[in-house]
């Protein structure tokens, strides 16, 4: 009775459900348990979880929700790095006789946390949290269209992320690859609760990234300053355009192959079975029409920090700024035509091959011309060597490697030789690090004064630059030359001894980034403790082109007191030296969202809803989900979501403004 | 106000005599984008239906298990229940709550019936052994249709929630803009009907 | 309130309400929806009233048109609603649609044709 009776109330979890055998793990638990126990303990001792709870889990502030993307971007890079370098270190040892000291059974977990991190955890937050942050201020809004939506996005996002970590801990995570291709994340092959953990941690972050696309696209058409026509708009922001476009015609695309793998696993349906008309190669062509069009939403908005980098620290307009925007919008509408060159070995003859071979090429003339277009708003310009162009520069350097493997690749008889070798692993890598994490980098760098109102130290920032650099590079060049050589992706053993070599160096390189990453935090560190070194009051530290320097550092919670109205594509340019004065006096009630806990309440009950599936418990899965439904409609029953900034209050912090503004910069004549 | 400085011409640049804008202003975009997103999901699972619509794996056929009477008595439902909202619709333009609320439990007893003829179907298919594991071909089915039955589903429990918040709170334009919404959610089912009972129940039939 | 304050609230209100369809306007895209749906359930119906290629094309082009239908009388479609962006947002999805739904098609086609000559109805005419 007992037995019948546990299985109904823990599902499929079981005592042995927790890696007690791992040692690793085990280890890796203590140490997050001590860290968690040590946080809960300062913010308990310094009372801080109030502030923490009113300032920033419910607020609806698009810039606070920015921050938080980036804290969580942050912290599970950590997690994904920590998986690179386990990955890099079996690999650098395992020869021969040496098995290395990871079993088959951890390692292939690793390459699928680590992929799946990534993407979803690392990539997808910083670039969500950039556009969050910057993209009101770009456009002269007060906050996004739906402020709260916003605010659920992120904790779907997050409750995403804690579903991955647990997995860490309960049973075990998917051992498929990033991907989870079928048959191999069937039930048949994987009946274990991996491939649901990858699922439930996808479709819960997903839901975020839809809402969060449909909330900045709503933003960006409707939300504009006057005068802000579509050819005015700031470069960054139409990539957050051609970005959210992007992410709202793709995730569904995702979210529904995930529901048939899912119902392939939990219904015993045959969409993906090798029997019963079931085709495992449909699942592999799905998830690649959303696939490739994530590669982009993941790179364009690197390419909008860019081009606002390289403007402003060439004291330049960017060259080329129309064909800069067609360029985004012809890679908005290729990247659904090239999905297929991800799997040209899967046999559907030279017809198809050839098309999808052809349009990859196309894809990359307008990348081509961007690059081109940044050249050419550096020349003659004079460019100051701060840190966020020194992250362009690199960018430059290493993505064009990145791209031309990639153009490569793009050959179908090429990539016969090439598919699923290290070969490819080196050039996704040369992309998304070279590309999107030098993206973040140089934007964190250039947006920082504005979010905290000092700059980022220069020496720390510095070395970790020339860290992530280098270590790229060393890291990175093996896996092409073994690439080459024919080894393939994904192995925990080698028997040729003489490859061991260029593994090592790889080690090395990851080595050199980790030093790279240590620098970051140490940057951060001394940034934070020598901020008043590094204060900037004026809110425009390098000389910026767009409004969002236009107001304080850190902006006011209502962003601007009054609406700027747009005369030019660089605004705020147009507006210092046309010498507009910042308004003093005359001050209105600000109308704007009011904090709200129910984002946290459904994210966290879409967690237990998942997890619930995930260990097949129903009767949580069936609770929590009529919690979800019955809380979403008790939330729609409150028609009251806003309030008003008094005008004093709004005078008050403008006065100060005002004050610091005129205690800094000598009264010109 | 002081606010433009010298130079030949003095452009204003900055809004000093807002006004408010109306509240809820983004949200039928917003809300169309997210039926853009959800059209891609059926998307998929039309394209999946087009793969699969003919493995049948030895299983029963569409001839043997479609009945076109009951998806065309189906059909009627769901388009008589996409009249009656758009009366509800009128009848809220017209500022009528009571017009309001009996066109939109009109609506809601011809999607109940939609639903109850569905999932009747469904009943029998399940019966006779031709459940969505049978085959491909069923999976896709059950999939398809069901993925709508679903969006049906949670159409009629919002409009039930909207109908209490009518009847409590009167035609605000908050309760307006949510009655649009459902009414585009409503539509929209409707439009990717067409698709299920062409490509699905007609088309199958004919293969 | 100035009048520059109303004027634009007006505008407003023209580019950012939706469109209304009036009692007409619901019944002839009713009526229309009817007998666009009735066709074709008939000629499938009525077996063998035409041939199954022809009963095909007219059922896909008579739902193609009751789409039509619908987005202009039930979803109120117009190139002027939201300035235009929501018409360009239906354009974007049927194009992504389209290159999904074919797409999707073509690739299975040709694999299934390369990979299992012979298996199946989607081996193709060899």
């Amino acid at each position: 009775m007992s037995d019948t009776l546990l299985k109904t109330i823990f599902g499929r979890l079981t005592l042995e459900s927790f890696p007690i055998h791992e040692p690793i793990l085990i280890a890796t638990f203590a140490m997050v348990a001590l860290g968690g126990v040590a946080l809960v303990g300062a913010l308990t001792y310094f009372k801080l979880w109030g502030w923490l709870w009113r300032d920033w889990f419910t607020s609806v502030d698009h810039k606070k929700i920015g921050i938080m993307y980036m804290v969580l971007g942050l912290v599970m890079l950590l997690r994904g790095f920590a998986d690179a370098i386990m990955m890099r270190l079996q690999q650098a040892m395992a020869f021969g006789g040496n098995e290395g000291y990871l079993n088959a059974h951890h390692y292939d977990q690793i390459f699928t946390a680590h992929g799946v991190i990534m993407i979803f955890f690392v990539a997808m937050p910083f670039v969500t949290g950039l556009m969050n942050y910057v993209v009101p201020l770009q456009i002269g809004a007060r906050d996004v269209s739906f402020p709260f939506l916003n605010n659920f996005s992120f904790w779907m996002t997050t409750a995403g992320a804690v579903i991955v970590m647990a997995s860490l801990f309960v049973g075990e995570f998917a051992r498929t690859g990033w991907l989870a291709m079928a048959p191999l994340s069937g039930l048949d092959y994987s009946p274990d609760v991996g491939v649901d953990y990858y699922i439930w941690a996808l479709q819960v972050a997903g839901v975020g990234t839809l809402l969060s696309g449909v909330n900045l696209i709503a933003t960006i058409v409707k939300m504009r300053a006057p005068g802000m026509t579509l050819m005015k708009m700031p470069i960054f922001t139409w990539s957050a355009l051609t970005t959210n476009v992007l992410i709202v015609a793709a995730f569904p695309i995702l979210t529904a192959v995930l529901a048939m793998l899912s119902l392939d696993r939990y219904v015993g349906t045959n969409f993906f079975t090798n029997t019963l008309g079931g085709n495992p190669m449909m699942y592999v062509n799905m998830i690649w029409i959303w696939g490739h069009p994530e590669v982009y939403i993941l790179i364009l908005p690197a390419f909008g920090v860019f081009s606002e980098v390289t403007s402003t620290f060439t004291g330049k307009r960017l060259f080329g700024y129309t064909s800069m925007v067609y360029a985004l919008l012809v890679i908005t509408i290729l990247a659904y035509l090239v999905w297929l060159h991800h799997f040209f070995t899967m046999g559907s003859g030279a017809s198809v091959n050839s098309f999808f071979g052809i349009t990859t090429m196309i894809i990359s003339i307008p990348t081509g011309a961007k690059i081109f277009n940044w050249l050419f708003t550096m020349y003659k310009g004079r460019i100051r060597f701060e840190l966020p162009m020194m992250w362009t520069i690199a960018f430059m350097l290493t993505f064009v490697i990145g791209g031309m493997t990639g153009v490569l690749l793009a050959v179908p008889p090429a990539d016969f030789v090439l598919h699923n070798s290290l070969f490819l692993v080196a050039h996704f890598h040369n992309v998304i690090i070279g590309g999107v994490l030098f993206g973040m980098f140089a934007g964190i760098n250039y947006w920082w004064p504005k979010a905290f109102g000092y700059t980022l130290d220069k020496r720390w920032g510095t070395i970790s630059f020339w860290c992530w650099v280098v270590g790229f590079w060393v890291a990175f060049t093996p896996l092409y030359i073994l690439g080459l050589m024919g080894v393939t992706r994904r192995l925990r053993h080698f028997e040729d001894p003489s490859l061991q070599i260029w593994f090592v160096i790889a080690g090395i390189g990851v080595a050199i980034i980790a030093m790279g990453i240590l620098a970051l935090l140490i940057q951060l560190y001394v940034s934070v403790r020598d901020r008043e070194r590094l204060r900037d009051v004026t809110g425009d530290p390098w000389g910026g082109r767009t409004l969002e320097w236009a107001t304080s550092s850190p902006p006011p919670e209502y962003n601007f007191a009054f609406t700027p109205v747009v005369h030019d594509l660089d605004a705020w340019y147009d507006m210092k030296s046309r010498e507009a004065e910042r308004p003093v006096g005359g001050f209105r009630d600000i109308h704007m969202p009011k904090n709200t806990a129910a984002g946290v309440v459904l994210a966290g009950l879409s967690a237990v809803t998942a997890l619930a599936m995930i260990w097949y418990m129903w009767w949580l899965a069936i609770l929590a989900f009529a919690g979800i439904v019955g809380f979403a409609i008790w939330h729609s029953f409150d028609y009251d979501g806003d309030y008003h900034i008094p005008a004093e209050e709004v005078a008050r912090v403008e006065d100060a403004r005002t004050h610091s503004l005129a205690s800094t910069k000598p009264a010109e004549a | 106000m002081a606010t433009t400085a010298a130079g030949t011409e003095a452009p204003a640049f900055y809004d000093l005599d807002p006004h408010e804008h109306p509240a809820g202003g983004s949200t039928m975009l917003g809300f169309w984008l997210y039926l853009m997103s959800d059209c891609l999901i059926f998307a998929m699972l039309f394209a999946a239906w087009g793969v699969y619509g003919s493995a049948y794996a030895g299983g029963p056929t569409p001839k043997e298990l479609f009945d076109l009477k009951l998806v065309a008595v189906n059909t009627a439902m769901l388009l008589f229940s996409s009249l009656t909202y758009g009366l509800a619709m009128i009848a809220s333009d017209e500022d009528r709550r009571g017009a309001t609320l009996g066109w939109l439990a009109a609506t809601a007893v011809f999607g109940a019936a939609f639903l109850g003829i569905e999932l009747y179907e469904f009943s029998h298919l399940l019966h006779e052994g031709a459940g969505p594991q049978r085959s491909a071909f069923l999976s896709s089915f059950f999939t398809l249709v069901g993925t709508h039955g679903l969006h049906v589903t949670f159409g009629l429990v919002w409009l039930a929630v909207l109908m209490v918040q009518v009847a409590r709170g009167g035609l605000i334009p908050a309760n307006v803009r949510r009655l649009q919404c459902l009414s585009l959610f409503w539509h929209f089912l409707d439009v990717i009907w067409i698709g299920v009972f062409t490509f699905v129940y007609l088309l199958g039939v004919l293969r | 309130m100035s009048a520059h304050h109303d004027a634009h609230g007006a505008a407003a209100d023209h580019d950012g309400g939706a469109p209304h369809g009036t009692r007409k306007s619901y019944l002839i895209g009713f009526a229309l929806s009817v007998l666009l749906t009735a066709v074709p359930f008939a000629i499938v119906m009525a077996d063998g009233i035409v041939g199954p290629q022809t009963a095909a094309g007219i059922c896909m082009v008579f739902a193609v048109v009751q789409i039509l239908v619908h987005m202009v009388y039930f979803l109120h479609m117009n190139t002027k609603s939201e300035n235009g962006w929501t018409m360009m947002a239906l354009i974007f999805t049927v194009i992504v649609v389209v290159i999904a739904l074919t797409g999707s098609l073509w690739v299975m086609y040709h694999m299934n044709a390369n990979m299992m000559p012979g298996m199946g109805d989607m081996s193709g005419g060899m």
